[in-house]
């Protein structure tokens, strides 16, 4: 059932189009994540959802009915800021009543949807504390509190975890997930982390630049980004982008030339003898040894990271295109050691000089 | 005799450092310092000008409690002025530094138009201004006459008016409140505002809910400010009643009455105790501001 539809939506600021028409539907209790670079306009597009921005173009639908002109608390949303924004002048209580009370709710029932929402975040000790007595993760919770009492129908996110540490942003990233299945609301998170992302979502959308350059479930998108931008920002290490050129059809696949290499990937893509296109492998599944499915060459060790769990060795082939590879265990690598660096077919993307996916 | 001891160049660069300030120690002592600890002697004599200062111990004081009439016509008059003005004032400024704060075209000309008064407000020139207008064949009752056949009566001269014009002028001179507000107004992050629309709060709602209560320490400010500023009022009372504080004693600032009586009548030892009540009036209510302010005042931090 859907819950959310965008329709060509567009936002322009003067004659600047930075939502450049938006189509999306979002189904209830759907957890997605809006992803992309800085200005990429994710955090307008979920502005526009709330009602704080107004929207220049297209429709934006909530449970069937057009929302572009309503007022953002008559849309069924709440919205969990960046900065919190927590009113620095009430108590904890106060803050998260503050809506209901504009609403113009019984006292009563007020009191018991906080203490609810209070219950679920562990928070019921900090009610009668002002916001500036919290710590940054219990602003947090409060700030989550606030958007539960109004029992939404959608949440929005504004990249919650960009403000606190990196060891509570972890525990707040799992918190936020059992929270989801706990109340089983649609929400909509916006993050520039791909880690977030890839974590929290059931889908993910990919903005570029006010576009959708791909949507889809988090490992649809690890394992067959559609282009290379994707590609590039979806895992981490990023991917490695080696550039190739075209040499034959094979009935096994077809020819590219590496360096001194010739490697064969399973598409079906016929070009001219000498068309440049590239090679992405991520640095995880790249093998050392002999035996690989398609050899990328030799790599020349210039620099190694430990991490304990995994073995980081950056370096560069015969013809100089740097590579990454993460190794799983603690491997002996040194500074100038040479490896046999290879991969297996299925890990193979090939994407067109245009950057869009050529193999399936 | 190259070398000089330490102390020797410390204490020569004390010297220096020293001479610098000696134009603003002359003027501190012998402008400020000397005149309030000749005032607090003078306070308790009898000093006209003519003979040398008398010591009369608390006489001058006892007489200001139990007999001097004048003194509660002052008192009156000045609290009546302190406590329409400052609040109108400042109720004032704040709605204009709201309506400025909406992100109007040509901010910084109004800013600059609405702050004019407060610099020329305290001058004579303009007190002059105000008395013409308000006046019995002034501006203000052309006006009047000119648009709804009203004859007025002549506001500055007659005693149930002549105080609340000059209420007037103080609100009128309301400029320098509300660029202050403004910059508080400024502060407020626009994500509570945000966060309040989610909430539901309409304009109203968010005025008096996030606006005032973040305001707070502005506010505070201002009314401390503005409240000594007003009991200490004197310029256009002086102008508007002619220096008597007339009609019938009804503009008879306490500072205008200390005027007269130090500077008419020569009673300058009574006028030093005057003046003395009025500094502990002052920081009476100044004190009472910063102790109500834990119970209203919101700091942030």
């Amino acid at each position: 059932m859907i819950n959310l539809a965008l329709k060509d939506v567009v936002k322009r600021f003067g004659s600047i189009e930075v939502i450049n028409g938006v189509n999306l539907e979002i189904n209830k209790g759907e957890f997605v994540v809006f992803v992309g670079p800085s200005g990429c306009g994710k955090s307008t597009l979920l502005r526009m959802i709330a009602g704080l921005e107004p929207i220049s173009g297209g429709e934006l639908i909530i449970d069937d009915a057009v929302m572009n002109n309503v007022p953002p608390s008559e849309r069924g949303i709440a919205m969990v800021f960046q900065s919190y924004a927590l009113y620095p002048h009430m108590s904890v209580y106060k803050n998260m009543a503050f809506g209901l009370e504009t609403a113009g709710l019984p006292r009563k029932d007020i009191k018991v949807r906080v203490q609810k929402a209070a219950d679920i975040l562990q928070i019921s000790h900090l009610l009668d504390r002002k916001p500036k007595a919290l710590s940054g993760g219990q602003r947090q919770r409060v700030a989550i509190g606030r958007a539960i009492v109004r029992e939404p129908s959608i949440f929005l996110f504004d990249e919650p975890l960009s403000n606190l540490d990196a060891e509570l942003r972890v525990q707040t990233r799992v918190e936020i997930a059992k929270l989801h299945k706990e109340i089983g609301a649609t929400m909509i998170y916006v993050t520039h982390d791909q880690v977030e992302a890839m974590t929290l979502a059931d889908r993910i959308v990919v903005l570029r630049s006010g576009i959708i350059e791909q949507c889809g479930r988090p490992l649809d998108l690890y394992n067959k980004p559609a282009n290379r931008f994707i590609a590039g920002f979806i895992g981490s290490p990023k991917m490695n982008f080696l550039d190739i050129e075209f040499a034959e059809r094979r009935v096994q696949g077809t020819v590219f030339k590496l360096a001194a290499e010739e490697i064969v990937v399973k598409t079906s893509e016929d070009m001219g003898a000498g068309t440049k296109a590239v090679l992405g492998v991520r640095p995880e599944h790249i093998t050392t040894g002999k035996t690989a499915e398609v050899k990328l060459g030799t790599l020349t060790v210039s620099h190694v990271e430990q991490l304990g769990g995994q073995t980081l060795a950056y370096g560069r082939l015969e013809d100089g295109q740097s590579l990454t590879i993460v190794l799983e265990g603690q491997r002996a690598i040194a500074t100038n050691d040479t490896l046999n660096v290879g991969i297996a077919h299925e890990h193979c993307h090939l994407f067109g000089q245009d950057g869009n996916r050529l193999n399936d | 005799m190259r070398a000089r001891g330490p102390a020797g160049a410390g204490f020569r660069r004390q010297v220096a450092n020293y001479s610098f300030l000696i134009p603003w120690l002359i003027g501190f002592f012998a402008l400020t310092v000397g005149p309030i600890a000749t005032s607090i002697y003078l306070s308790f004599t009898d000093y006209g000008l003519m003979s040398p200062p008398q010591w009369i111990g608390m006489e001058n004081y006892v007489r200001i409690a139990s007999d001097d009439p004048r003194f509660w016509t002052a008192m009156n008059v000045t609290f009546t002025f302190v406590l329409l003005s400052v609040p109108l004032k400042l109720a004032f400024a704040l709605a204009v530094a709201v309506a400025l704060n909406k992100g109007l075209r040509g901010l910084a000309v109004f800013r600059a138009i609405f702050y004019l008064p407060s610099l020329l407000g305290g001058t004579v020139a303009i007190a002059f201004m105000w008395r013409q207008i308000f006046s019995r064949d002034g501006l203000l009752n052309r006006g009047l006459e000119y648009l709804f056949g009203y004859d007025g009566p002549g506001w500055v001269s007659s005693p149930s008016t002549a105080l609340y014009t000059l209420v007037l002028l103080a609100i009128w001179q309301f400029g320098s409140s509300m660029i202050i507000f403004l910059a508080g107004l400024r502060q407020i992050p626009q994500d509570m505002y945000e966060a309040a629309s989610i909430d539901g709060a309409g304009r109203a709602r968010q005025f008096f809910k996030i606006t005032l209560p973040l305001l707070t320490p502005v506010i505070f400010f201002n009314a401390v400010i503005q409240t000594i500023d007003a009991f200490k009022a004197f310029t256009s009372a002086f102008v508007i009643s002619g220096g008597d504080g007339g009609p019938i004693d009804s503009t008879l600032f306490y500072t205008l009455y200390l005027f007269q009586e130090a500077f008419v009548n020569l009673h300058i030892g009574y006028a030093s105790a005057l003046a003395w009540v009025l500094v502990v009036i002052i920081a009476f209510f100044t004190a009472l501001s910063f102790l109500s302010a834990r119970y209203w005042v919101h700091y942030d931090d």
